[in-house]
């Protein structure tokens, strides 16, 4: 089973400085990881590939330095890379995003499954993983929780999957090619390895860029995304909170009491006449 | 004038409270742009009734496609119908809940009708003169606020977090047009089935429909003293959620965790106890309306987000507060009963028990 992985290269969100001034996110000395949730994608596909053998490819769309997130991949234990990355790609919404991933992968060849990240915690929409499956119009899967392979002759044809939803898990099956985005419940993800991290430096990593991909140019970039980001403001993050000790147990008494009138104030207090 | 629409969710033949809550977000932006509004609803067995009621709380009209073959939500159909009825009708905005279903079909409707999309809006306002959708979302983890705009391509398209907006309330008087919209077999996309659900799990919560979250932290020490979580939780018809440092220590299933690899939500209320507030979990309870911490350290970064901080022992202040709520809920009704039948209050109900 060939397995793509779509990564994505995220700053690491624990150090997030923002720019008082310019209200932007101050990128220098920040350092960059592999978007925390794309760990279970890569997770979910490597043990795919334990049990049903094949290839699994990670594949990242970013600037120059995003192509480290591609060797942490590797490390990891994918096998191969595909790195999309160029000027004219650059300040892609997910729109444009998803529809230049969709292209490396019909240009990068033949795939069984694609496996997404729930979402990134960058950007945190979680679009792209549905927009790849409606640009190359493959069966959908998102909030992927448990996946297992529906045998077929020789080689897996189809999966059943569970995906959280708000009700509990929707059981859904799915034929072969098609795309899963995963969320942290499907397994642990592993560490990378001495050997992986070896295998990681030496590998080559082909380049997909303007020239040798197939695009509409009025599609790819900020000029062909449809959102454009018209204002970036750092929100207040301080409310105007009161804060009570409760030390002994008359503050502790009074604290209680106060957040019981606070409550009641708000009309989040439920009252005596509830059934 | 193009209409503004809201996608409407229903599980089982029952309309869910976020169909309501985007009326009222829709209802303000079709009054700005002097056009009506109208809700779609895709499934299976919803009511006349129920389809009333969305007239009742904001819509002037309802688009109901009703089949059995749409009782379950498979994205491909869902949106081969949402994109044949925006070719259709060529609506100027499209409002959709942040849900498992609207996180997944808006971006694939984008996709087909050629169109922005811009997840989990806090704001939604419309641009003077341009008549321009001003969409605000947080982004990095809550760190600043984005204003986004799709200038070029209709509709716009946006999602907003469940319960980040209340319904409007029920207005008998309203009137508009339910119309069933027959289903076009051609739009059926048979490669995916829905085989089931599993629901038993005994340890499974719905966060981000709550409207009260009282979630616990490291602090908590041991899963059995979650107890008096869901004991207050019970109190207040909430639910139990936690940090990933509890989570992780398989104190609670992963459908409790809060945060930027969790839930995010916006309740009415969350209370949260012995949680520190890292930004990975802040980051999952930023839009809460009002936010309760209590935590042995004056430091906590949660005290500097909650609206209301009790400094001290969880310990030692749950137990008050357990004894008290439940003093508090035995305590004969007050003067000003709410009606059991309407579950949603709005504001002017909340203003009239006061
Ligand atoms: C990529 C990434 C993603 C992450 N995603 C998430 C996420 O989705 N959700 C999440 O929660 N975390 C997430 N984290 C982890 C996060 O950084 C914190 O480690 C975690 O939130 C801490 O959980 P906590 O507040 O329960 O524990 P701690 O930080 O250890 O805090 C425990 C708190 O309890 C207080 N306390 C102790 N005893 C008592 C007592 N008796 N009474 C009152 N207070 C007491 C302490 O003062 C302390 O503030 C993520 C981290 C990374 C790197």
């Amino acid at each position: 089973m060939d397995i793509i992985v779509p990564i994505k290269q995220v700053p690491e969100t624990s150090n997030v400085k923002m720019d008082p001034e310019t209200g932007t996110m101050i990128r220098d000395g920040v350092g960059t990881v592999v978007n925390p949730l794309d760990l279970y994608a890569i997770e979910t596909a490597l043990r795919l590939k334990e049990a049903h053998g094949g290839i699994v490819t990670a594949l990242t769309m970013g600037p120059s330095p995003a192509v480290k997130a591609l060797r942490e991949a590797i490390a990891m234990g994918c096998d191969e890379a595909v790195f999309i990355s160029d000027r004219s790609f650059g300040g892609a919404d997910s729109w444009a995003t998803s529809y230049t991933i969709a292209q490396a992968i019909k240009q990068a060849g033949r795939y069984d499954l694609i496996i997404c990240g729930e979402r990134a915690t960058d950007g945190d929409t979680g679009q792209v993983g549905p927009g790849i499956a409606a640009w190359l119009d493959l069966p959908l899967a998102t909030y992927v929780a448990s996946v297992t392979t529906l045998p077929g002759a020789d080689a897996p044809v189809g999966l059943s999957v569970e995906r959280l939803v708000e009700e509990g898990y929707q059981i859904l099956e799915l034929p072969l090619p098609a795309l899963l985005t995963v969320v942290k419940e499907i397994g642990s993800p592993r560490l990378p390895t001495l050997r992986g991290k070896k295998r990681a430096k030496v590998t080559e990593i082909p380049l997909f860029n303007a020239q040798n991909l197939e695009l509409d140019p009025a599609f790819i970039g900020l000029k062909g995304s449809p959102t454009k980001v018209v204002k970036v403001a750092t929100p207040k993050v301080m409310r105007s909170g009161t804060v009570v000790r409760a030390h002994d147990e008359a503050e502790i008494a009074l604290a209680v009491d106060r957040l019981l009138a606070f409550l009641d104030e708000r009309g989040l207090l439920p009252r005596g006449d509830r059934p | 004038m193009s209409f503004v629409w809201t996608l409407a969710e229903q599980h089982g033949g029952r309309l869910k409270d976020v169909s309501f809550e985007l009326l009222s977000r829709g209802r303000a932006l079709a009054d700005k742009l002097d056009t009506k509004l109208a809700s779609v609803v895709i499934g299976d067995g919803v009511s006349p009734e129920q389809l009333e009621a969305l007239i009742r709380r904001g819509a002037d009209e309802v688009y109901a496609i009703m089949d059995p073959r749409l009782a379950h939500f498979v994205c491909e159909t869902y949106s081969n119908i949402l994109s044949h009825l925006v070719k259709t009708y060529q609506p100027t905005i499209i409002l959709a809940a942040a849900t498992s279903m609207g996180r997944t079909v808006m971006p694939h409707v984008a996709v087909r009708v050629h169109t922005g999309l811009t997840a989990d809006c806090t704001e939604l306002d419309i641009e003077p003169g341009t008549g321009n959708l001003l969409q605000t979302r947080p982004a990095i983890g809550g760190n600043i606020m984005a204003t986004i705009k799709t200038p070029q391509h209709r509709p716009q398209m946006a999602t907003v977090r469940p319960k980040s907006s209340r319904p409007l309330p029920e207005d008998a008087t309203r009137v508009g047009k339910v119309i069933e919209v027959p289903l076009i077999e051609s739009l059926i996309d048979e490669r995916v089935r829905v085989t089931g659900y599993r629901t038993d799990t005994a340890d499974f919560v719905n966060l981000e429909e709550a409207d009260v979250v009282i979630a616990g932290g490291r602090g908590m020490k041991k899963a059995e003293h979650f107890g008096m979580l869901h004991d207050i939780a019970g109190v207040f018809g909430g639910v139990v959620g936690a940090s990933r440092d509890a989570i992780d220590r398989g104190w609670l299933g992963y459908s409790h965790q809060i945060g930027l690899s969790g839930k995010t939500i916006s309740p009415r209320l969350i209370l949260t106890a012995g949680i520190s507030g890292s930004i990975q979990f802040l980051a999952g309870i930023k839009t809460s309306e009002t936010i309760v911490s209590i935590n042995t350290d004056p430091d906590a970064g949660l005290h500097k987000v909650a609206d209301f901080g009790i400094v001290g022992d969880l310990f030692e202040v749950l137990p008050e507060l357990q004894r008290r709520l439940h003093e508090h809920a035995a305590a004969p009704p007050a003067a000003t009963t709410a009606t059991a039948d309407d579950e949603r209050p709005d504001e002017r109900q909340r203003e009239e028990r006061v």
